[in-house]
């Protein structure tokens, strides 16, 4: 295993559009890199397509994931349809890898309910998980239920470098380790939680914090999709194997705001932006498969027209939804008959809204 | 009928619900090969193996956020917080995850989990071993909240909590473990949410849970040799609370004393009176009094037989109502 070091994350697409492994090694045929991009492209057309939306008033909040495309689509395309992936809230790239309806999933940026509307064990996706961190003691829960079930599937949880300081992490990775749970931890590193910078969240490389917990811990380019594909896939297969647990830390960059409620102007600098703007991982991916001749000028147009299609979808689909009637706010506090006390709220709550239908 | 202990009780309930459900998973802190500070759960890992009873890490967030996962993965997990004072840290898992995650998966995805925490003093126990955190818990929407009060009914309440499809807060208080009750255990008691009246009385309703019924009992006893006569209702859930059985007693008898060991201000006392002002205004002779704890940390052992409310406190402050 490639393990790489905090000066040497590991990558497949070296400078200059060379592959340091050929992808059939790692199981990719044309078709897979030709999928990946297209899946790249949608996750930021949908991103920005989504922003956009906030800025009409479309949706309440919505926290861009520019930049980060390849971590996570190529993270979530290295799992089986089988493996439960709980992202956090950035993770509309690997929403979308997964399936999931993204009107549905921007239900919980639109405000309509909370944890979007789509069903997350359909597709094997969780809902947004907002208490930073608290989404790994949920990934390592599930995969020590499937192990006891002798399941062949993994779970892999998403955060981000700033949910490393979170105790919940610290315990999920105990869990995990001392439980053999079949989990893959993957830290998106975006430099930023908020305003405040990586090298003021922890003093220690994020990657190497797995050995004191007693498993593997590696270091990716998270803008090279194909390393982050081959990391993650080597980490699934690992702990589907074994109940070996994997942390990796794949190095990204937030090139948005937080959230659109933020300010980034007050913490991070244009220089900044731009020195990543130009390491940016679908324009890398898109040179390395033109150079080797899997995708041409005409093809990834196809691509940015299917986009553009699907863009004019998700919009019409996300404006045209309206709020969920009110009555089910009451819906599903429990199971079953609401308590007298929740059924005499729930009526007087009829009531102001001016009947059921209201 | 042999006398049961409410620990014999629970541990009973645990091994029934463990043989009838074999998706049900039993972990926590020293659960295992200890059988639990308390011996809950003596024997049950010898009995079950360790696939399905087992000790975890120290560390609470984690037991109750593990729980969440192996939830989904189609387990029903009964946790063990093994004290009160050590519920804390998992506060934000049960919070912001287990309460509610039926509602935010719009009823796709229910927490079958029941945590159960050892609670209330009474047992001369260190620091943060004798807390009372009912309050944070009924407070929190999508828990359901119960307590017993007497060993049958624990076993009873215990296996109703385990089968509940949401999850359950189940407060066990400490200073009863060792009570005893005469009787076989209940195939089939009284359901999660309603209360019980376990003394009949025209003069006052002495409203209580957990260990302050037993003390309310004694307390009643007490002032039937004054010839005023208590009805004791024992709450049973917090949440869902039997607003029924408060208003039906409280119509009867004119006046309400809520006891708990919790402390005074939005204690569940403040809940409970509420209620009773709400059903039953129109028959209240007496403004409704509470006996708690005080506004204070919960104190050292030397001292925490001045904050436990007392039978002689319950008495004061029945006779106030009546004298009102």
């Amino acid at each position: 295993m490639d393990a790489g070091g905090p000066s040497t994350p590991g990558r497949v697409i070296e400078e200059g559009g060379r592959a340091s492994v050929e992808p059939k090694d790692i199981g990719l045929k044309d078709e897979d890199l030709r999928e990946l991009y297209r899946l790249m492209v949608l996750t930021r057309r949908a991103d920005i397509e989504a922003a956009a939306l906030q800025r009409q008033g479309q949706l309440a909040v919505y926290p861009p994931l520019i930049g980060q495309e390849a971590a996570q689509v190529g993270s979530a395309f290295a799992l089986s349809p089988e493996d439960y992936i709980f992202p956090s809230y950035r993770e509309l790239g690997a929403a979308l890898v997964r399936g999931v309806d993204l009107v549905e999933y921007l239900h919980f940026y639109r405000a309509t309910w909370h944890g979007g509307t789509y069903d997350p064990n359909e597709l094997r996706f969780g809902m947004v998980s907002v208490p930073v961190g608290s989404q790994a003691l949920h990934a390592v829960g599930y995969a020590m239920g499937v192990r006891k079930d002798g399941r062949n599937e993994c779970a892999l949880v998403y955060f981000g470098d700033g949910a490393t300081s979170e105790g919940d992490l610290h315990e999920a990775w105990n869990f995990a380790a001392v439980f053999r749970s079949p989990v893959v931890f993957f830290c998106q590193n975006n430099q930023w939680a908020i305003s405040v910078p990586v090298a003021k969240q922890t003093a220690a490389p994020i990657w190497r914090k797995a050995e004191a917990y007693g498993f593997p811990g590696l270091l990716v380019d998270g803008n090279d999709v194909l390393a982050v594909y081959r990391a993650t896939k080597e980490a699934a297969d690992r702990a589907r194997a074994d109940g070996t647990p994997t942390l990796i830390e794949a190095t990204t960059y937030r090139i948005g705001p937080h959230s659109t409620a933020d300010d980034a102007g007050r913490y991070q600098t244009s220089e900044e932006i731009e020195q990543w703007k130009g390491r940016d991982p679908i324009a890398r991916y898109r040179e390395f498969l033109e150079a080797r001749g899997v995708m041409d000028a005409e093809s990834v147009e196809r691509v940015e027209t299917e986009a553009t299609e699907a863009m004019g979808r998700l919009r019409e689909g996300v404006i045209g939804s309206d709020p969920r009637p009110a009555e089910e706010l009451f819906a599903w506090v429990f199971e079953g008959e609401p308590s007298p006390t929740l059924a005499r709220q729930r009526d007087e709550m009829l009531d102001q809204a001016g009947g059921r239908d209201a | 009928m042999p006398d049961v202990t409410m620990v014999r009780a629970l541990n009973t309930a645990l091994r029934d619900a463990l043989s009838s459900d074999d998706r049900m998973l039993l972990f926590g802190e020293d659960v295992g090969k200890l059988g639990g500070v308390f011996r809950v759960t003596e024997g049950l890992q010898d009995a079950f193996g360790e696939e399905r009873v087992f000790d975890t890490p120290l560390a609470e967030s984690a037991i109750a956020g593990v729980s969440v996962g192996l939830a989904i993965a189609g387990w029903r997990p009964v946790v063990e917080m093994q004290f009160d004072g050590f519920s804390y840290p998992a506060l934000d898992q049960v919070i912001s995850h287990v309460a509610k995650y039926r509602y935010r998966s719009r009823g796709r995805q229910g927490l079958p989990i029941t945590v159960r925490i050892p609670f209330a003093g009474g047992i001369g126990a260190a620091e943060h071993h004798s807390e009372s955190p009912e309050t944070y818990y009924a407070h929190t929407a999508g828990l359901k909240v119960v307590i017993p009060a007497t060993p049958l009914d624990a076993y009873n309440l215990l296996l109703r909590s385990i089968r509940d499809p949401d999850p359950v807060i189940f407060l066990e208080p400490k200073s009863r473990y060792w009570s005893k009750e005469a009787g076989d255990l209940p195939a089939d008691g009284p359901p999660i949410g309603t209360a019980r009246v376990l003394r009949e009385g025209t003069d006052c309703t002495l409203v209580a849970y957990g260990a302050m019924v037993a003390r309310s009992m004694q307390a009643a006893a007490r002032l039937e040799e004054d010839g005023v006569m208590c009805r004791v209702v024992d709450l049973r859930s917090l949440v869902p609370l039997d607003v029924d059985a408060l208003g039906r007693a409280v119509r009867q008898t004119g006046r309400a004393v809520v006891v708990h060991e919790a402390p005074l201000t939005v204690g569940f006392g403040a809940e409970v009176a509420a209620r009773i002002m709400e059903e039953a205004f129109d028959y209240l002779e007496a403004p409704v009094i509470r006996v708690t704890g005080y506004d204070t940390p919960y104190p050292p052992a030397t001292l925490e037989h001045h904050y436990i409310p007392s039978v002689e406190r319950i008495a004061q402050a029945v006779r106030r109502t009546v004298d009102y």
